[in-house]
């Protein structure tokens, strides 16, 4: 494998961490874990960790996979492995 | 028009639209029947999937569910969301790099072996199973309560139409009217939420309406979530929105739960395979996004509809004289899904917590004094009076409203499409399994292009027959058999792929040993918890969580067994250093 695609690989993996961090504080911090600390809080009707719990996780993960797509889509062409 | 005249328009004309774009879509080739040529757009497969993946258990049942456990229902919206990023991220791509047409059979080639590819076969079709036997229910569950036909009918007739569209066309007729299919099922979804948030809250978007005021009634400008948390204590149930309350799950159970649905999705063998069909991995990215984006439209709506289900059913029925209740509560308990005692003999019906009499209701035939069907089962000495079924919350919903009688059709027609199409993905996951893994792959390598595609037809014929058998002899409710598939996806599959990606050095000895090790703890837990009554041992794990722990074993078995073992091959260590790289995927290749 050249340097360029160890480079690539390693660039992918970063990328995949850093989204898959946020996956997991969302859900797993704000939506179980420290909900009672965050349903103290409140948007209009809606406790905050319940919120998170019921709605929040949900909207962050489709923005997620939509920025790995143009993140991936821009990273391939700089290593010009596109399709 | 009658409910009944509606019902059967609705649903007559959705099926004769699956049916006229299976005709449409109809193939002769193993690449079309399997993969549907590769050539599927990522915005339709992204509807495709999402038709796929939401079963009889998102439509039917997770509202009702969710509505009962308040809090607790984010396990099922999280955990069958959060598995598209894992998918997207960790999968997807490249499995689509690979581009075979199997989940065995990428297993059998990156794992370079035989017992492997066998392994892997039998898991899916384990995994399948258990969960087609859930959609098949949810068919005759439906075809009963609308068409006033038996349940058992019910399922044969949807036998019927999913073995003429799968059989015809494969994976191409499936996609297409997945496609049709999605686009019903979300409508009647969100129309009788959007109807119910405007008459509860007056916001015509039902994410926003349950978190806002209640318009009309004692409760105007209240929260709605507030009035819900102070009717469920009133009536001795935990406050709807407090995690972990008395009669909720711990917070270690909701956390592996959770995990255990979103790997188990992301390991599903008849979500894998849809992202072979897209052309190049791009695509498969990119679809990934579209899939889960048309889900939340219907996962996020599902705790809007949750509550407003229980506002509803609580200030309609609870403390209300029997001859007095609406309408929907008589419709319903005719399907023995609703079912009242009048323990204190008042004639009001009384809802609080627990259950009101022993095991599911077994009615006598007879009336009471007041009309209600009277019950042989054993009353408990709890005051709750009433059983309802959770199932029948989103199906009743539009009746709970009094919405027009379409709409209440067109749920029918919904609740159908829904299951009508996880059963179909499902079904060919089952005879692709067998038609190219088994048949092809190991038994007849010889076999020409006629013989497999009449083979792969043959084995829908048999699964769609299996299939109605469980429907009829269901093994539990819907929602727990579903669960149960989860746990074995997320024990068997999610880790062996994901370390196929990821680790080189990960070896045929590791996978083998971690795929028994993780299925067979997570099946024997199941088994012991569901069928043998016993009690959580393993640090208060529920049956439905166990396939985090699953995982676990598996990776951990998979890693240490290969560290003790030769390396792969170069060849297969090549195949990896290939996969991770976009360029160059052509369409399923069939060595």
């Amino acid at each position: 494998m050249g340097k360029d695609l160890k480079q690539y690989w390693s660039r992918n993996l970063k990328l995949m961490a850093i989204l898959l961090t946020i996956w997991a504080i969302v859900s797993y911090g704000c939506g179980i874990l420290f909900v009672e600390q965050l349903n103290t809080i409140r948007i209009g009707g809606f406790p905050l960790g319940f919120w998170f719990a019921q709605q929040g996780s949900i909207y962050v993960f489709v923005v997620l996979i939509f920025v790995y797509y143009f993140a991936m889509q821009k990273l391939d062409e700089e290593f010009d492995v596109h399709e | 028009m009658s409910i009944l005249a509606w019902t059967y328009i609705m649903v007559g004309l959705s099926f004769g639209l699956y049916l006229t774009i299976a005709w449409i879509s109809r193939v002769n080739t193993t690449k079309g029947f399997y993969v549907a040529g590769a050539g599927v757009s990522p915005l339709a497969n992204g509807m495709a999937t999402a038709a796929d993946w939401m079963s009889a258990a998102s439509f039917i049942s997770m509202a009702g569910l969710i509505s009962f456990m308040g809090y607790t229902g984010c396990i099922y919206l999280m955990g069958w969301t959060g598995g598209y990023v894992l998918l997207a991220l960790l999968l997807a791509p490249y499995l689509r790099k690979f581009g075979k047409y199997t989940v065995p059979d990428f297993v059998g080639d990156r794992y370079y072996s035989d017992v492997a590819r066998v392994v892997a076969l039998i898991c899916a079709i384990f995994v399948s199973f258990t969960y087609v036997a859930g959609q098949m229910r949810g068919v005759g569950i439906v075809f009963s309560r609308f068409l006033e036909v038996d349940v058992n009918t019910g399922v044969l007739i949807g036998m019927g139409i999913v073995f003429f569209y799968a059989g015809l066309g494969g994976m191409k007729g499936i996609t297409y009217t997945q496609v049709a299919q999605y686009c019903v099922l979300i409508f009647a979804y969100i129309i009788p939420a959007v109807a119910i948030s405007l008459q509860i809250t007056g916001n015509p978007i039902p994410q926003l309406g349950f978190g806002g005021m209640i318009e009309g009634g004692v409760d105007t400008g209240k929260y709605l979530l507030d009035t819900l948390n102070a009717l469920n204590t009133d009536l001795g149930f935990a406050e709807y929105t407090k995690p972990f309350g008395a009669g909720n799950k711990s917070m270690i159970d909701v956390f592996c739960i959770t995990f255990a649905l979103m790997v188990g999705t992301a390991g599903l063998p008849h979500v894998i395979v849809r992202f072979y069909t897209v052309p190049n991995v791009r695509g498969a990215r990119l679809s990934a996004g579209f899939a889960l984006l048309f889900i939340a439209i219907l996962y996020t709506t599902a705790p809007a509809v949750a509550s407003f289900a229980r506002y509803n059913m609580i200030n309609t029925i609870n403390d209300k004289a029997y001859t007095e209740a609406p309408s929907w509560f008589k419709n319903w308990e005719t399907t023995g899904l609703i079912a009242w005692v009048d323990k204190n003999d008042d004639g009001v019906i009384n809802y609080r917590p627990g259950d009101p009499f022993a095991g599911k209701p077994s009615f006598t035939g007879e009336k009471g004094a007041l009309g209600q069907g009277l019950l042989s089962n054993t009353p408990t000495d709890k005051e709750n009076e009433l059983y309802i079924d959770r199932d029948i919350m989103v199906l009743a919903n539009p009746e709970i409203a009094n919405l027009p009688p379409w709409v209440i059709a067109l749920v029918a027609a919904g609740g159908l499409a829904a299951a009508l199409s996880t059963a179909s993905g499902l079904l060919l996951v089952i005879s692709s399994s067998i038609a190219h893994d088994l048949y092809y792959r190991l038994i007849n390598r010889e076999a020409t292009e006629k013989q497999r595609l009449l083979v792969g037809r043959v084995m829908i014929g048999i699964a769609v027959c299996i299939a109605g058998y469980f429907g009829i002899n269901p093994p539990g409710f819907v929602a727990q058999v579903v669960a149960f598939a989860f746990g074995l996806a997320a024990s068997s599959f999610f880790p062996i792929i994901v370390l196929g990606i990821f680790s080189k050095r990960t070896n045929k000895e590791g996978a083998i040993c971690g795929m028994v090790a993780g299925i067979s703890f997570t099946a024997f837990y199941i088994i012991q918890l569901k069928f043998l009554g016993v009690a959580p041992w393993f640090i208060g794990i529920s049956a439905e969580g166990i396939g985090t722990v699953g995982m676990l074993i598996n990776f951990a078995v998979t890693m240490l067994v290969s560290q003790f073992t030769p390396p792969p091959p170069q060849d297969v260590q090549d195949l990896v250093e290939s996969i991770r790289f976009p360029r160059g995927a052509g369409a399923g290749i069939d060595h």
